[in-house]
């Protein structure tokens, strides 16, 4: 009964692996895996001097640090004063509101930036032009997307997180707030001694399994926003939008496995140091 | 008895309904805008913009998405087909591998676990992954192409694994076992039963991912026929061609005064539709599997 996972991951995971010898070769589509010409070590010398892997890491690491630990601090702050409110139906409608752009797909995502940020008809410019202020060519400015993509990330994916730190705070005992009370604590006090201290495990695992994935990271938030709009990325570039161009767009087969390659790999060493360093700090919250 | 509210904690009222408000609004009014943009005429968004009311209410938008309406509803077809039969295999493969996984007398279950666990560790990229779908499995341009990808997950297994642990006491398949049921049995009659909460959940996760896929059509698919829903969108947002494309082939000639904008608005609106309609239903699921995931840690 095991049967079809193991085979699914043997031929969907595993065979794969042995392609990452094409990050080795001179690769062109019609040749066989053993029939392209060997390069070493080339396909990672030209990304490397190119500056691009640096880029790219630096990209990659970068807005995933910034999706995990904003996105976690909004998170619990979302939660926290969601549990405080009063009127339960105003509750559960406000919290299915900020559910509800986890449902929508990247594609109406990049509607409605498209929507709001367009040059010639967008509302961000229908709005300035009301204010008397000049049209803003947004697609045109490379450092304002490192918020733009942060901001969308934090949209799309709240409600998810929020409703995971709701139910851990639904899960503390009613017992610890009545004591508190009882000693004098206000609100604020029982908020930052009770429940901040209760979510730590739930944001310490949230944390590691994000860890996990920070090489990877978001590939559709990124793709979907930006596209092919070359002017954007220096700024905006990461290793899964470069693999996957490289492979569907500039057809460099060699390359692309190689990025491919190095972002396993990297992201492979990554998860075992840390993981290693939460082993000794602390056995419970370690991943394996 | 009412305790009277001290200031810190009117202060704190005033701020959480200040704050999940905002956030509420937030997360509504890109949608309003969609919504508003699809009923507006395209000359009034070409002279005036996109607004969060429309300044000239007219379906036109809507009009030319259904004059031909084959695509889309081709678009339809294949996302529903993919949805239904990958949500449906890919549930049941994993929850027979999360109930193998799950009883404690498997000898091999830790060296399993690890087998698939490790996918989620170390891979070979996209490309050598590509290249085995189109070179050695012949997948492009066909169903396989877009139901295998999401079928099955390390972290979904994982999930229905420690679901059917908590779920299912150990000593029900002992019982069994003595009662003369076989293991297909067990699972069949027992686990399947006593999990319907964590099916839910994991059934809901994929047929979501499937639902909003792109990726698969832009990779495998050129057959413009077996584009998925959302990679129809991708491509009416993106290329200016749509409306040309559109008539082409039917004998009917567009003229250039066609309302694009609110076409793809209009079109972004059928696409989300079922989404938005089964939201209500769907999302209880959602926050009680979610919240069952998060309390047993």
């Amino acid at each position: 009964m095991l049967l079809p996972a193991l085979l699914f991951f043997l031929v969907n995971s595993y065979f794969p692996m042995v392609g990452v010898y094409y990050a080795f070769t001179q690769f062109d589509f019609n040749s066989g895996l053993f029939d392209a010409p060997f390069v070493g070590l080339k396909n990672f010398e030209f990304l490397w001097k190119s500056g691009t892997l640096i880029k790219l890491t630096l990209n990659t690491i970068g807005y995933n640090l910034a999706f995990i630990l904003l996105g976690n601090v909004l998170a619990i702050v979302c939660a926290i004063l969601l549990s405080e409110l009063r009127h339960k139906w105003f509750k559960k409608l406000t919290q299915s509101i900020m559910f509800l752009p986890y449902f929508v797909s990247f594609v109406i995502l990049s509607v409605i930036v498209y929507n709001v940020f367009n040059y010639d008809s967008g509302f961000l410019n229908t709005l300035l032009a009301r204010f008397g202020a000049g049209p803003v060519d947004v697609y045109n400015k490379p450092l304002v997307w490192i918020f733009l993509i942060i901001l969308f990330y934090l949209w799309k994916n709240l409600g998810y997180s929020m409703v995971i730190y709701l139910a851990a705070i639904t899960g503390i005992s009613d017992e610890y707030y009545e004591a508190a009370k009882i000693d004098g604590a206000h609100i604020f006090q029982r908020i930052w001694y009770i429940t901040v201290p209760m979510l730590k495990s739930t944001f310490v695992v949230l944390l590691l399994f994000s860890l996990g994935s920070i090489m990877k990271g978001q590939f559709d938030l990124f793709y979907q926003l930006i596209g092919n709009n070359g002017v954007l990325y220096n700024t905006t570039d990461i290793l899964d939008t470069y693999v996957f161009r490289s492979l569907k767009v500039t057809f460099d087969i060699g390359m692309a496995t190689a990025a491919g390659l190095y972002q396993s790999l990297f992201g492979f060493i990554l998860i075992m140091t840390v993981n290693y360093m939460i082993r000794k700090i602390n056995d419970d919250y370690a991943l394996f | 008895m009412h305790i009277k509210d001290d200031h810190y904690t009117r202060l704190l009222q005033g701020l959480a309904y200040t704050v999940i408000i905002l956030g509420s609004l937030a997360c509504l009014i890109p949608f309003l805008l969609i919504i508003s943009a699809s009923l507006t005429s395209n000359d009034s968004i070409i002279r005036d913009g996109y607004h969060l009311i429309p300044a000239e209410f007219s379906l036109e938008g809507y009009k030319t998405v259904f004059t031909f309406p084959d695509e889309v509803l081709r678009a339809y077809g294949v996302t529903l087909f993919t949805t239904l039969t990958g949500t449906t295999l890919g549930l049941f493969f994993m929850t027979m591998a999360g109930y193998v996984l799950a009883r404690k007398d498997f000898k091999y279950r830790n060296t399993f676990s690890f087998y698939i666990y490790f996918t989620t560790l170390f891979g070979g990229g996209l490309v050598p992954w590509y290249i085995m779908m189109t070179k050695y499995l012949h997948l492009t341009d066909s169903y396989g192409a877009l139901i295998l990808p999401g079928l099955m997950t390390p972290f979904l297994i994982i999930l229905m694994k420690n679901f059917i642990r908590s779920a299912v006491p150990e000593e029900l398949f002992e019982s069994a076992k003595i009662d003369g049921a076989g293991d297909f049995k067990i699972y069949w009659r027992i686990v399947l039963q006593l999990s319907m909460p964590g099916i839910a959940t994991v059934g809901l996760f994929l047929a979501l991912t499937y639902w909003n896929d792109w990726f698969s059509s832009s990779l495998f698919i050129n057959d413009t026929h077996k584009y998925q829903l959302q990679f129809h969108l991708y491509n009416v947002i993106n290329s200016a061609s749509f409306i040309a494309n559109m008539g082409a082939g039917t004998g009917v000639s567009l003229g250039a005064d066609l309302p694009t904008e609110s076409t793809k608005m209009a079109m972004a609106i059928v696409v989300t539709g079922p989404i938005l309609f089964l939201y209500p239903f769907i999302q209880r699921y959602f926050v009680k599997g979610l919240t069952i995931g998060a309390v047993k840690g």
